[in-house]
């Protein structure tokens, strides 16, 4: 049980970090709100899913950008959902990042694209396990409680 | 729970349809709409939606669909819906690009968030619902507009989106029944114009599109040349008018004339935008001259506008004089843009309110525009030039045309008293249009309020136009406006004015477009300036707006166009200032406030006002140089007004001190068109009392 509060405090300030370091906004914490006890899992399944949507994006992006013709309707359309995502679940780095995408297609910038899709990647597997690790402590606590 | 649960315990339990191809955003919406303690259902396809909608359509209250979707655009979706459902739909997007915004308005959206969606956004969601619903069976008849108005006053102020959206689905929504209910207003509209100027107790006589068309018929039929006063009465043979009238409305006529073809050809010159300003101008005008009063808006119109010259006047400060030969009659090229027209009419004033619809743009737009052109104020054409966004790609959200809406709608209410209570409709939604996004169905501004007492009703109805925040709103309601010539404000004008409709007004506004183009007829004699210019503030808002509607018999069809329209005719008299003065809609909402409040608060200079008004639409020369006389006494009163109008919705920018300030202002610009003004503006100051 003692062990308890300095892995709340942990968590606490772990979170506060990452909103610190501009990983995570306002959007997070309204996740955060979000979740009761009729809806214990919210934040993780949430973040799940964006995970998931992610990855997906991302391979279709890179997918795109390594074709003969690239066809920056969709690349941008796939950028948008990205960005649409990622700001619904408050990781701000990736959305911005993803804005920076979208002005390249719109250019039809190839050059900037593919390093636009660096940055996305990066910053996503940033947040990922970020996201990740907060969840982990989290799951401990529950589990040292339980 | 049952049915009867949900809707007691509303709007706990509102059933919403979710739809968005992003699993992550469906989920988080679905959660905060749970948080709401609504009943979702949520769907990532558009094409599932679309059947579970059709399967039972009372299964949903609302639905909130993203804009970006692979199986179907989301535009689409809330086209289909609108139309086959009529479920007020909110659109959602990562994109805050105006130019969506507004094609959600015109599309008939009732509200546009912006992803990521905030619970605090979600929680008034259920507006839109509460506001169709009250809506929806008003719009059968006009009078029940009227009741609508206060309705959608109130909800409209509830805040200036949900105005927006709120006009905006019900112009959208409406627009079928809108325009229903506009050919019903025209009539109605007509019926008034014919108590009003026939009824011997007024004394100003309101040129509505009615009998402004008998009277181009008359005039046509003799020739211009040989056009006399005597002779046109009694071609026309309408009972009530007088010799006179007739002569100070030829008068104006004959100096429309001319300004439009000076205008013709600048509009050519003008750009697109300027045909959305024409548009809107013209079709006050066109429905002057013409009798396709249908005001509808649809951004056809526009395009016809921008053909016809006097749109090019519109825009710019050309425009400005156009309008004040828009007094006279439109004679400007008909051109279809009655789709605009209601945008731009209640627009012009308006903001137009967003118009939402996407008809809306084209009122917004043309008012602004038109209005505006000289200027583009912001603060007027905000709304409306947001709605004349609206009308080309659909009212800009209405937000842009609220503000605009706010301000027109004020202006009317106050005129009752000069005009021949010609209710000005104007209820200029403007101000508060600024659209929260769309022009918010400004509930067409309609009319309806000819009578000075009816003006609320008819501003409520233009405001419902200009609501059209959704921007887009509203532009069928816009429409209505057109119907009254008084419309052109109904956005803005409507708000500020006890309209509550007003809001609403901004989208109809938007919608309108439809509508707008038909109330030329209406137009005229409504024109009921009603609105009081005691109440300042508002009122002057729609003042202006009223007074530029009623300035504009034939730009009523298109509520933004009246403005322009108005402004051109009173251009003559007043509209000048107002055109130049103000963004377009504050301008001639000024000036028609100004007027008013001049006239009211001046008893004599109201009555040039007014009677500038009148005369315009009845053909007597609008004073507005008397009323310039009268400034002093107006002065106070004016600066007043303009400073309330400046204050209320930032259309106003130049707040003329006074009529004087404001036609200067207005002269310099325009100063080909000014020729109104100025020179031409001498006319005669309207009689006092009446145009007659």
């Amino acid at each position: 049980m003692d062990g308890m509060v300095p892995l709340q405090k942990q968590i606490l300030d772990y979170t506060a970090s990452l909103f610190q370091e501009g990983y995570l906004d306002d959007q997070f914490n309204q996740l955060q709100e979000l979740q009761d006890e009729s809806n214990p899992d919210f934040v993780v399944e949430v973040v799940t899913l964006f995970f998931e949507d992610a990855d997906r994006l991302l391979n279709e992006l890179s997918k795109a950008l390594v074709q003969e013709s690239i066809d920056f309707r969709r690349l941008d359309a796939h950028v948008h959902q990205l960005k649409g995502s990622s700001s619904s679940i408050g990781a701000q780095r990736v959305q911005r990042v993803c804005i920076s995408f979208r002005n390249c297609c719109q250019e039809q910038n190839i050059e900037g694209c593919l390093k636009s899709l660096q940055q996305v990647k990066h910053e996503y597997s940033l947040v990922k396990t970020k996201l990740e690790t907060l969840f982990q402590m989290e799951e401990q606590l529950v589990a040292g409680r339980g | 729970m049952t049915v009867e649960d949900q809707i007691d315990r509303f709007p706990v339990g509102m059933r919403v349809l979710a739809v968005d191809d992003d699993p992550t955003c469906l989920k988080v919406l679905e959660n905060l709409l749970r948080k709401c303690q609504y009943h979702v259902t949520t769907t990532n396809q558009a094409i599932e939606a679309l059947r579970m909608l059709r399967e039972n359509r009372n299964k949903f209250d609302l639905v909130i669909s993203d804009v970006n979707m692979p199986d179907m655009d989301g535009f689409k979706l809330l086209e289909l819906v609108g139309l086959e459902m009529d479920l007020p739909v909110i659109m959602l997007s990562g994109h805050s690009d105006t130019k969506l915004v507004m094609k959600g308005v015109t599309h008939g959206a009732v509200d546009y968030l912006l992803k990521p969606v905030r619970i605090e956004e979600l929680k008034n969601i259920w507006q839109h619902v509460v506001r169709k619903k009250n809506f929806d069976p008003r719009d059968q008849n006009k009078a029940s507009n009227d009741k609508r108005c206060p309705n959608t006053a109130e909800e409209g102020n509830q805040s200036i989106m949900s105005d927006d959206s709120g006009d905006q689905n019900k112009n959208l929504g409406k627009k079928r029944k809108d325009q229903t209910e506009e050919e019903e207003d025209d009539g109605e509209g007509n019926g008034e114009d014919n108590d009003d100027p026939s009824s011997q107790k007024k004394p100003r006589v309101v040129w509505s599109v009615e009998l402004h068309r008998k009277f181009v018929a008359a005039v046509n039929q003799l020739g211009l040349d040989k056009a006399v006063p005597k002779k046109i009465l009694d071609l026309m043979n309408v009972e009530g008018l007088t010799r006179e009238n007739v002569a100070s409305h030829l008068q104006k006529y004959r100096l429309y004339l001319k300004k439009a073809t000076q205008q013709a050809s600048m509009v050519a010159a003008l750009g697109s935008t300027d045909s959305y300003l024409r548009m809107g101008s013209i079709d006050g005008y066109a429905e002057f001259c013409t009798p396709s009063g249908s005001g509808r808006i649809s951004s056809t119109a526009l395009q016809s506008y921008a053909s016809s010259g006097i749109f090019g006047r519109l825009n710019s400060p050309a425009s400005l004089s156009m309008r004040s030969i828009s007094s006279s009659t439109l004679i400007q090229p008909p051109v279809q843009p009655p789709n605009l027209n209601s945008t731009l009419s209640p627009l012009g004033n308006i903001q137009a309110s967003i118009f939402p619809a996407n008809q809306t743009s084209g009122l917004l737009q043309g008012i602004p525009t038109s209005i505006e052109l000289n200027q583009s104020k912001q603060n007027c054409t905000t709304g409306i030039t947001q709605v004349n966004q609206v009308s080309c790609s659909g009212f800009t959200a209405a937000s842009g045309f609220r503000d605009g809406r706010l301000t027109v709608g004020t202006a009317s209410n106050s005129l009752p008293s000069a005009a021949s209570s010609n209710s000005l409709m104007l209820r200029g939604n403007s101000p508060q249009t600024h659209n929260s996004g769309a022009f918010r169905n400004q509930p067409p501004v309609r009319p309806a309020s000819f009578g000075t007492d009816s003006f609320d009703v008819g501003i409520c109805e233009p405001s419902n136009m200009l609501d059209y925040n959704r921007c887009n709103e509203n532009w069928q309601n816009a429409a209505q406006l057109s119907k009254f010539p008084a419309h052109p404000l109904p956005l803005p004008l409507c708000e500020p004015f006890n309209n509550d409709p007003l809001p609403s007004t901004a989208i109809s506004v938007t919608n309108t477009n439809t509508h707008i183009g038909h109330s030329p007829v209406d137009y005229s004699s409504r024109v009921a300036i009603s609105v009081p210019l005691e109440d300042t503030g508002n009122e002057l808002q729609c003042q202006e707006g009223l007074i530029g509607n009623i300035l504009q018999p034939s730009s009523y069809t298109t509520p933004s166009q009246r403005w322009e329209e108005h402004k051109l005719e009173y251009s003559q008299n007043m509209s000048r200032p107002f055109n130049s003065v103000n963004s377009e809609v504050s301008s001639s909402r000024v000036k028609s406030s100004l007027g008013h409040n001049v006239n009211q608060k001046n008893a004599t200079c109201s009555s040039s006002f007014d009677a500038s008004f009148v005369g315009q639409l009845s053909g007597a020369p609008p004073s507005i140089t008397r009323c310039t006389n009268d400034d002093t006494r107006l002065k106070s009163n004016d600066a007043y007004i303009l400073e309330q109008m400046k204050s209320q919705d930032g259309f106003i920018q130049n707040n003329f001190g006074t009529l004087d300030d404001i036609m200067v202002p207005v002269v310099k610009r325009e100063q080909n068109e000014l020729t109104f003004l100025d020179g031409e503006m001498g006319f005669e100051a309207y009689p006092v009392g009446s145009c007659i």
